[in-house]
């Protein structure tokens, strides 16, 4: 008993108190910042793995980009990667940064559903489906849950069951293999739904957007609440993106 | 010499591998493997040579430090008898190659389609209709489970038979995050494609793999690491293996209900991944390995600001390990559950914590040598010798510790490192390369073969999982159903490694 309590006095106080403000360690890749130099726009786009830099003006694609930091390496001057990890958004678009850009990204208060914030304001359920994930966003999310991200605090939680979820939270680029059972997941979800896309594979495939294991059909079927890039996704990243969809902060 | 005896991350003329009519082949690796725990299969697999298949087998001696390798060609359409009805080692091999090629095998006895691969040779197979093993009774009745797991965790089907609560029998079926990695080796041409490929076979050993495969690069380009990059690897693999194992530890903790060490090793994991974040700007060290170079040097303030993280760790770690290892109520759920005997492992051929858990001495580090191990880190495996839950925590516990000592040492003597430069790596013609890393998972295995241009022409991923899922279906069997989340834990086995 003590002994217990020794323990938890110990860890002393772990919970980050304010998830929209806490600054995260070190050199934190999130938000890049494009700058208006010259630079060899043809040299920078042949860097990208997955072409997730375009040129004319330069631009990087966070729903393709894979935070890997090898352009801002090669063109410091040009681009440089902000510790602003909230980059998630309800509008695919919005994600594309461009030359010069150093706004913030934003969910669209005007295009998220009315339903959203009055039926799941308050409490969020949400089914996973690792559909050909990495293991690695699976991962982050379930640190968002641990004793420091404490998601759960706002009333979003992760459940077993498609059948209690509010809406499904999908990792990985989608493979063939997994796409029937994604669409049964997600029909079994009751009415009214929300779709969420969590990490760079589930947005665009990342690294294996062009593999012909993929089925990625179900996306173009439905219509998607939520884009939260990263490779894998923060876990402050997921947090503060789903509280925006949810119209908290 | 029927084979071709070559140590770790060393590269030779495809020529060079002798090259066997299929029995003579087959005697040869059997004989090789024949009674000797030392010796295991890494890596045995195929691919299309003209209209023929060419089949690479890779034995890994640990006594001598040394693969032998050997291969055949064999047509097509022929039913050849199989390695498996001899040593079970090779079943999964045999099903994978049987699957992506069509080979027929006469007395394979489990040949079952492996992950339904995209490039597999019937596609007339089909993953919704995987032909479960079945037992027909009134007494008995099977529970499936997945693909779609109650967790925050990856697709696959797992298939019990149980009688009331005690399990008989678990066939676990995989495939559903398969990606078709190794076909994209192939097509993706540029270094840093490869090397995000590598990144992303399974998330959580990222640095296991991209060190694999740049280990594996270099080696094909004649390229030697210098020792600032051999550092930067050999302290990322400790840093990872102590940072899932921590995780691990919380996750097993969770499956007992023992919510404290659930909390405590769950926050303990946040410290050593956002040091990594630190060190390379992401938390699970995506972006960090690279081949012939590295575009985060480690710095003496690196350094000390490591020391400072683990000398907090360290005391809250030992806190709740005391308390956590000496409960009986959780010592009650861990011991003498998910037992897999000595002969069960070395029949099946397991690696890493799963071949450790028993006595069965299976670690890289310590048998092929990589980075610097066998110089600045010598190192002697954790085995434990019970088979069971608690020896897979028990492992976890002092490599936790071993990890910490490593990575101490290291930092005593940081290398100088330069500026990172571009320069263009061209790996030599006509070659195979092999290279073997001990993950925290256990032994992985990169092999790779370039054509007369220099070309990538076959790329072969082995991760742990590979042997190690049948090990978790026989240690679930004789327990109860509701003991099977914490075997599972406790083996924590990729999906995505297995799938590819």
């Amino acid at each position: 008993m003590f002994d217990n309590l020794k323990i938890m006095w110990h860890q002393g106080k772990q919970f980050i108190p304010d998830v929209t403000t806490a600054k995260v360690p070190g050199i934190f890749r999130g938000r890049p910042v494009i700058s208006n130099k010259n630079v060899d726009e043809t040299a920078l786009e042949e860097i990208c793995p997955t072409h997730a830099i375009s040129k004319g003006p330069v631009r990087i694609d966070l729903g393709k980009c894979t935070f890997c930091g090898e352009c801002a390496i090669q063109f410091p001057n040009k681009i440089r990667f902000t510790s602003d990890y909230k980059i998630s958004s309800n509008e695919r678009e919005k994600l594309i940064i461009i030359e010069g850009d150093e706004n913030p990204i934003l969910v669209n208060p005007d295009l998220i559903r009315k339903e959203i914030h009055r039926l799941f304001g308050g409490s969020l359920k949400l089914r996973q489906v690792s559909a050909a994930g990495d293991n690695s966003c699976e991962w982050e999310l379930n640190a968002s849950n641990n004793v420091q991200f404490d998601v759960s605090r706002f009333g979003i939680d992760f459940v077993a069951s498609p059948r209690h979820a509010d809406g499904i939270v999908i990792t990985g680029p989608i493979s063939e293999n997994m796409a029937e059972p994604l669409e049964r997941c997600y029909h079994a979800v009751p009415d009214p739904k929300i779709i969420i896309l969590a990490g760079t594979d589930a947005i665009s495939g990342g690294i294996f957007a062009d593999s012909p294991a993929l089925d990625r059909s179900f996306l173009s079927k439905y219509h998607i609440d939520l884009y939260i890039p990263g490779n894998p996704v923060h876990p402050l990243t997921f947090i503060n993106g789903v509280l925006s969809l949810l119209r908290k902060i | 010499m029927n084979y071709i005896s070559i140590h770790n991350n060393q590269s030779i003329a495809l020529k060079d591998i002798p090259e066997h009519a299929y029995t003579m082949f087959m005697e040869t690796n059997i004989a090789l493997m024949k009674g000797n725990p030392a010796r295991h299969c890494v890596n045995y697999f195929g691919y299309s040579a003209a209209d023929k298949i060419k089949l690479i087998c890779c034995i890994a001696d640990d006594d001598l430090h040394e693969i032998f390798v050997s291969s055949t060609v064999v047509d097509k359409g022929y039913q050849l008898p199989s390695f498996t009805a001899k040593n079970h080692n090779f079943e999964k091999f045999e099903r994978e190659i049987h699957e992506n090629f069509g080979v027929k095998y006469s007395d394979h006895p489990w040949l079952k389609p492996m992950r339904y691969a995209h490039n597999r040779a019937d596609k007339n197979e089909k993953i919704e209709n995987y032909p479960f093993y079945q037992v027909e009774s009134e007494e008995l009745h099977e529970v499936g489970v997945g693909p779609i797991h109650a967790g925050v965790i990856e697709p696959g089907h797992f298939r019990f038979i149980c009688n009331g609560e005690q399990i008989m029998h678990l066939e676990i079926q995989l495939g559903y995050q398969h990606r078709g990695i190794e076909q994209l080796f192939i097509q993706k041409k540029k270094l840093l494609e490869r090397t995000t490929l590598a990144e992303n076979i399974a998330g959580d050993t990222t640095v296991g793999h991209t060190t694999a495969f740049v280990n594996l690069w270099e080696s094909l380009c004649g390229y030697t690491p210098d020792r600032s990059l051999q550092f930067s690897r050999t302290l990322a693999l400790e840093l990872e293996r102590m940072a899932i194992h921590t995780g691990d530890l919380a996750a097993i903790c969770a499956d007992i209900a023992y919510q404290l060490g659930n909390s405590v090793y769950g926050r303990l994991r946040t410290p050593i991944v956002n040091y990594f974040q630190e060190w390379g700007g992401n938390r699970l060290a995506k972006g960090l390995i690279r081949a012939g170079k590295i575009n985060y040097p480690f710095s003496e303030e690196l350094a000390t600001r490591l020391n400072t993280v683990l000398n907090t760790y360290e005391p809250d770690f030992e806190e709740i390990t005391k308390k956590f290892f000496k409960l009986p109520s959780a010592l009650s759920r861990m011991e003498k559950t998910g037992v897999v005997s000595y002969e069960q492992i070395y029949e099946i051929g397991t690696v890493g914590m799963a071949a450790r858990m028993n006595g069965l001495c299976r670690d890289i580090r310590f048998s092929h040598p990589h980075d610097m191990y066998g110089s600045s880190i010598v190192h002697t495996p954790i085995i434990k010798h019970h088979g069971d839950v608690y020896s897979r925590a028990q492992i976890r516990r002092e490599e936790i510790r071993q990890s910490m000592t490593y990575a101490r040492k290291l930092i005593t003597e940081v290398p100088e490192f330069k500026k990172p430069e571009n320069f263009t790596l061209n790996p030599g013609k006509g070659m195979f390369a092999i290279s073997l890393v001990e993950g925290w998972r256990g032994e992985i295995c990169h092999c790779a073969i370039t054509d007369q241009e220099g070309d990538l022409m076959v790329y072969k991923v082995k991760d742990p999982s590979h042997h190690n899922w049948m090990a978790l279906a026989q240690a679930v069997r004789s327990n109860e159903i509701s003991d099977f989340p914490i075997c599972n834990k406790s083996f924590n086995l990729s999906y995505c490694g297995h799938d590819l």
